[in-house]
């Protein structure tokens, strides 16, 4: 992997001006906006050794659970800070005006955060998932030491790249769309596709998330906030990279992951060739009715596809933001997946669609 | 696919296939029971498996035990009803969701009161059956974690899937019949539940089962 992309990501942080919530503010005057870098890989919850002192004066009794929210939108502590910034500010806010909660968990909407031990498993759990993206299964991180264990975590926590590396590199999880992952590298930016042009086939992990943008606005300090997260759709699906010559891009990688809104019109097309045939075989080869209703489904949908095909209009990428940057689509997705990954080995990627209103139906 | 070349996963079109198989076998096995209702998703093609407002009654650990001294002959339509004398009654909601992640189904759950008041972890922890309460203790972050329901946006209990398509692959190998066949996709979430459903003390009537060996 390009080290000093890495670098620069793990590097990566956030101004914060983290304000306690007025409900739980017991002292007057009330404690002044804590200011803070996040680091864009860390999460949220994790800042409460610098929060809790911060703000434990001014409290009133009780027990504390630490939650933030950004203009009434409670904040997903299992999603890394740098990607709740990505997705939630439209036009980047310098520093990022979040408030704190130290009391009222709101339960019913967050999953519960016991502290830096369920933080650490979710990206555990998420490294494990990733694992088994990449390698079809999941040994090398359920194997770890737990010495391991402990050091990937802490390098997380502490920014510590090297001591991450050194960890991470026995997991073999080996880099996207390079031959041999032990191969030395070409030096270039382009070093996953080889001189040939071709691209080792794979499975990336990637979590995708994408608000539906309605509203028509053409500068992105126009844009209304995102106050629920019912707004947002959350996809978390690996993309497939084909192996041999062609060129696969953010692009295609995007639009892959989201086959609802960008229909494959060559794929259509040969589908609603092959389909017939297929039914017939399939028909006569099984003799359960059920079958029938789900082969007459299978027909009507994809009648559907081919109407929505000539009626289509497709929806307008109007951003996609990876760590804080927004690539150009065309830029080799090998390159995006291998260099702008988390820690946890998943490439998070926040996207805003407009979709024409005349396809409201599909949303 | 010959079972044995079979990595024990199964596509997103597969389990498309399995679900309408599911719960047409469901309906047929379990008429008293509501049936499992296909969910479609909003944004994408694919949806989940949804049985909700199944009433479970918990059953303590002596309870347990004496079910299986007593080896009394089970009642025909005992499908998911585990009659105990225990007052502890409980709602759940199950869905089955597929993960893309790991190619196979993911079981999510909830349990409310009959006031719709949501369980707390340590009171569902007292309705589950002994042999999960251990697996729990070992291992309280890889077995049973609260997560986000990734349709619904809200914290549901999630049984962990990184194991599941090694063991279905075992289970279809040790099944003379299945393995046999081939691997039927039709067949995989009734075994799959047979095995998951045990950890939450959902159950699946025998003949279910069986089904697929009288069908050959």
């Amino acid at each position: 992997m390009d080290m000093e992309a890495q670098r620069f990501l793990w590097e990566g942080a956030i101004p914060l001006q983290i304000h306690l919530h007025e409900s739980e503010v017991t002292t007057l005057p009330s404690p002044p906006p804590a200011l803070i870098l996040a680091p864009r890989i860390g999460y949220l919850p994790l800042l409460a050794s610098h929060l809790k002192p911060y703000f434990s004066s001014a409290l009133p009794p009780g027990v504390d659970t630490i939650w933030f929210e950004y203009k009434g939108l409670p904040l997903k502590w299992f999603i890394p800070t740098g990607v709740l910034f990505d997705l939630l500010c439209a036009e980047p806010e310098r520093p990022w005006n979040l408030t704190v909660h130290f009391r009222g968990y709101p339960g019913n909407i967050l999953i519960p955060c016991e502290g830096e031990d369920s933080i650490k498993w979710s990206f555990i759990n998420s490294l494990k998932e990733a694992a088994y993206i990449i390698n079809g299964n999941c040994k090398n991180v359920m194997n770890m030491s737990q010495p391991d264990q402990v050091e990937l975590w802490r390098s997380v926590l502490n920014g510590n790249l090297e001591a991450y590396q050194r960890v991470s590199s026995k997991l073999k999880l080996g880099a996207v769309g390079e031959m041999n992952s032990s191969s030395p590298r070409s030096g270039s930016n382009m070093g996953e596709i080889d001189v040939s042009g071709q691209v080792k086939p794979g499975r990336v992990p990637v979590r995708l998330y994408v608000w539906n943008v309605n509203e028509d606005f053409d500068e992105l300090e126009d844009a209304p906030p995102i106050d629920s997260w019912d707004k947002l759709s959350y996809i978390n699906r690996p993309v497939e990279i084909q192996g041999g010559g062609s060129y696969f891009t953010l692009h295609d990688a995007v639009k892959s992951l989201l086959p609802d809104y960008f229909v494959d019109k060559s794929l259509i097309n040969a589908e609603a060739l092959t389909v017939g045939g297929d039914d017939e075989q399939r028909v006569s080869s099984e003799d359960a009715s059920d079958d029938t209703r789900v082969e007459e489904e299978v027909e009507t949908s994809c009648d559907d596809h081919i109407k929505a095909c000539y009626e289509y209009e497709e929806p307008e990428i109007k951003l996609v933001r990876i760590q804080g940057i927004e690539p150009k689509l065309e830029i080799p997705f090998s390159w995006v997946a291998n260099n702008l990954m988390h820690p946890e080995h998943f490439l998070h990627i926040c996207v805003y669609l407009k979709v024409p209103q005349v396809n409201n139906s599909m949303s | 696919m010959e079972v044995l070349l079979w990595d024990g996963t199964l596509s997103s079109h597969d389990f498309h296939v399995a679900a309408r198989a599911f719960t047409e076998n469901w309906k047929q096995f379990n008429p008293t029971l509501p049936p499992w209702i296909w969910v479609p998703s909003r944004l994408s093609e694919q949806g989940y498996l949804s049985l909700e407002k199944i009433c479970i009654v918990g059953s303590s650990k002596e309870h347990e035990q004496k079910d299986v001294d007593e080896e009394e002959p089970e009642p025909v339509d005992n499908a998911t009803l585990v009659e105990t004398s225990s007052p502890q009654v409980c709602y759940y909601d199950f869905h089955i969701l597929y993960s893309d992640s790991y190619r196979v189904p993911v079981l999510y759950f909830r349990a409310y009161c009959i006031d719709g008041q949501p369980l707390a972890w340590d009171e569902i922890e007292k309705v589950l059956p002994a042999c999960s309460a251990k697996v729990l203790l070992e291992s309280k972050w890889t077995f049973i974690t609260q997560e986000e329901h990734p349709h619904l946006n809200r914290p549901w209990y999630k049984l962990h899937p990184c194991g599941t398509s090694e063991w279905m692959k075992l289970l279809f190998l040790g099944d003379e019949s299945l393995a046999k066949k081939g691997v039927a996709f039709e067949q995989y979430l009734v075994s799959w539940l047979s095995v998951v459903g045990q950890v939450v003390g959902l159950r699946i009537p025998f003949e279910m089962l069986n089904h697929h060996k009288s069908c050959n």
